[in-house]
């Protein structure tokens, strides 16, 4: 076309919309259609295939004992992420304290348990009364005992699976929380201590809520893979949804079947885990003007996992 | 001790080895407008965060409204103030930064709000009252229920400024309060501490806008490099600087 004079009238302006065509993309559509086609028959031989026994699955979806499993694996990531999230935030004040002796506990904490694998953490705390086979109240250092137990009663898997969990937990936790108190400009701090605010008040009044925005997407991310990572505690017998499917597999041979009984419960929780994150985020996100579609949220969610073990 | 407002003798502050401030004295009578000017990193608002104690000294003593900032004498002997008092020291003496420092999570209304309730203990109706007059008095009240990020750079300074008056100082600290507003923005702020001048408030206000301080300073002081260069009325230093470094200074930023 040739180039019209920029003095014309905008009547005698030539339309000058784009509806353009696109070069063909022959590479694009082959693609597409490669990949579908693969969708597709993968698809179909799941469907079709007799050694998954998909009528076992519908049978055992909501199976007593399977429900008690999702249960305890609701609970344990429940409670662990609590405990991880308060032990997170001291180990993360820890850091940032003037006190050296602080700084020196919280590094000791991290490196011990952000350096050795969690299974060996859970097998140590199922196997704690090896060290310690009584558990008391009283004055330190040999002094008289108020109260005494047997480890054994105590640290039953379940409890052991919450020990193992929420302190490990709590060392990956401390390093989020603190990229989250060093992201709040130093300025604010100031700006509330201006105003005359307590050093409680300016932490929890203007500090942490602008820390949780950075805080609470790998919260969230924690708290995903945390309802997956609790199926390693099936390993010291800690009743979770993994540990029921594979006693119930172990007697009636539904290996397959039962498995993904177990992942559909998986991905259930994780899929509602993201769709309360997005909720939660929106909250904080109050002022920035910022968030992501809840669609590619939920499926971000279920393929990075991020995590350690 | 005296019927100065602000008072600051032979204050001396380092970060390590460099020393930023080398003695600097400074006395501002109530209701009196200080314009503070000097050359970059002369410590001017390392000078104005030692007032309200952001900053402690390495010597020298502050006072305001009659109380020494930070520290109690007891017997000849200088205690660190405890934090319940400090906290009252600064509760008195509202500070305006150059980058605003408003709290993103707030709207207006509620940074105005988040002193007296805070710190005050004011009830909820009482703050909200109060911080809608401020912002009224600011120019502010149409906004009050948007975000810091929603607002101008002169919008969020004046509520800033709304935010510190809520606590009723007694001395109102500008650390270049227009140094990162575009030229247009600059006017509406210092109109509002105009009016805030006019209405008696007694104010130190570290800044580059020489028609204010000709129209509003009642004192001008010049620092460089840590030291108080140079003293006197706006019209005095501004017409005709008795020192080579102020009147360098000067020929460039006029
Ligand atoms: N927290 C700190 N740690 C180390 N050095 C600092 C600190 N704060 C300020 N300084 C140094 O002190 C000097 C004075 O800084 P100050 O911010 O008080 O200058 P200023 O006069 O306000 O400058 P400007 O006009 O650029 O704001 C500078 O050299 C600066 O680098
Ligand atoms: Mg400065």
């Amino acid at each position: 076309m040739a180039q019209p004079d920029i003095a014309s009238t905008v009547e005698d302006r030539p339309d000058l919309t784009i509806d353009a065509t696109h070069p063909p993309r022959p590479g694009r559509w082959i693609g597409a259609g490669l990949t579908a086609f693969a969708l597709f028959w993968l698809g179909w031989t799941i469907a079709v295939n007799p050694n998954l026994h998909w009528d076992v699955v519908v049978d055992y979806q909501f199976y007593p004992v399977i429900l008690e499993g999702l249960w305890v694996t609701i609970q344990l990531t429940v409670i662990s992420m609590v405990v991880g999230v308060a032990l997170g935030i001291t180990a993360a004040l820890m850091q940032l304290s003037e006190s050296r002796v602080m700084r020196f506990a919280a590094a000791a904490y991290l490196w011990f348990f952000r350096g050795t694998p969690l299974l060996v953490q859970l097998i140590f705390w199922f196997n704690i009364a090896l060290i310690f086979t009584e558990l008391s109240i009283g004055v330190p250092f040999g002094g008289p005992k108020l109260a005494t137990w047997e480890t054994n009663a105590i640290v039953t898997g379940f409890v052991a699976a919450l020990l193992g969990l929420s302190i490990n937990e709590g060392a990956y936790m401390s390093e989020i929380v603190r990229a989250g108190l060093q992201s709040v400009d130093p300025g604010q701090r100031e700006a509330a201590q201006s105003l005359g605010m307590s050093r409680v008040q300016v932490m929890r009044r203007v500090v942490l809520p602008q820390a949780m925005r950075v805080i609470i997407p790998p919260t969230g991310n924690q708290f995903i893979s945390m309802l997956k990572t609790t199926s390693l505690v099936s390993v010291i017998a800690g009743a979770d949804l993994l540990t029921v499917t594979q006693r119930l597999y172990l007697e009636n041979f539904e290996v397959i079947a039962l498995l993904i009984v177990a992942s559909i419960w998986y991905l259930v929780m994780t899929t509602l885990a993201s769709i309360g994150q997005h909720f939660v985020e929106k909250h904080y996100g109050r002022g920035y003007g910022t968030s992501v579609p809840l669609r590619s949220r939920i499926t971000r969610n279920l393929t990075i996992d991020r995590r350690k073990s | 001790m005296t019927s100065s407002m602000v008072r600051a003798l032979g204050v001396r502050k380092s970060f390590g080895d460099l020393e930023v401030l080398r003695g600097i004295d400074l006395d501002v009578a109530p209701g009196q407008v200080v314009c503070v000017v000097g050359p970059s990193g002369s410590g001017k608002s390392t000078f104005l965060r030692c007032l309200n104690h952001l900053e402690t000294l390495q010597a020298g003593r502050i006072w305001v409204d009659g109380d020494l900032v930070g520290y109690e004498e007891r017997n000849g002997q200088l205690h660190v103030l405890p934090e319940k008092r400090l906290r009252a020291q600064r509760a008195k003496i509202g500070m305006v930064f150059q980058r605003f420092h408003l709290f993103p999570h707030k709207t207006a209304l509620d940074n105005v709000m988040e002193g007296p309730s805070a710190v005050r203990g004011m009830s909820g109706a009482d703050a909200r009252e109060l911080a809608g007059d401020l912002l009224d008095r600011v120019g502010m009240s149409d906004r009050s229920h948007h975000y810091p990020a929603q607002l101008s750079g002169g919008q969020q300074q004046r509520v800033a400024i709304a935010r510190a008056l809520a606590m009723s100082p007694k001395v109102m600290l500008f650390d270049e309060p227009t140094s990162a507003l575009d030229p247009e923005l600059v006017g509406e702020v210092l109109g509002v501490m105009k009016d805030l001048a006019a209405d008696g408030m007694t104010m130190v206000v570290v800044t580059h806008e020489m028609g204010f301080a000709r129209e509003v300073g009642h004192d001008f002081v010049f620092m460089d490099d840590g030291v108080v260069v140079e003293r006197g009325t706006p019209a005095d230093v501004l017409g005709a600087p008795q020192h080579e470094r102020t009147a360098a200074f000067l020929s460039k930023v006029l």
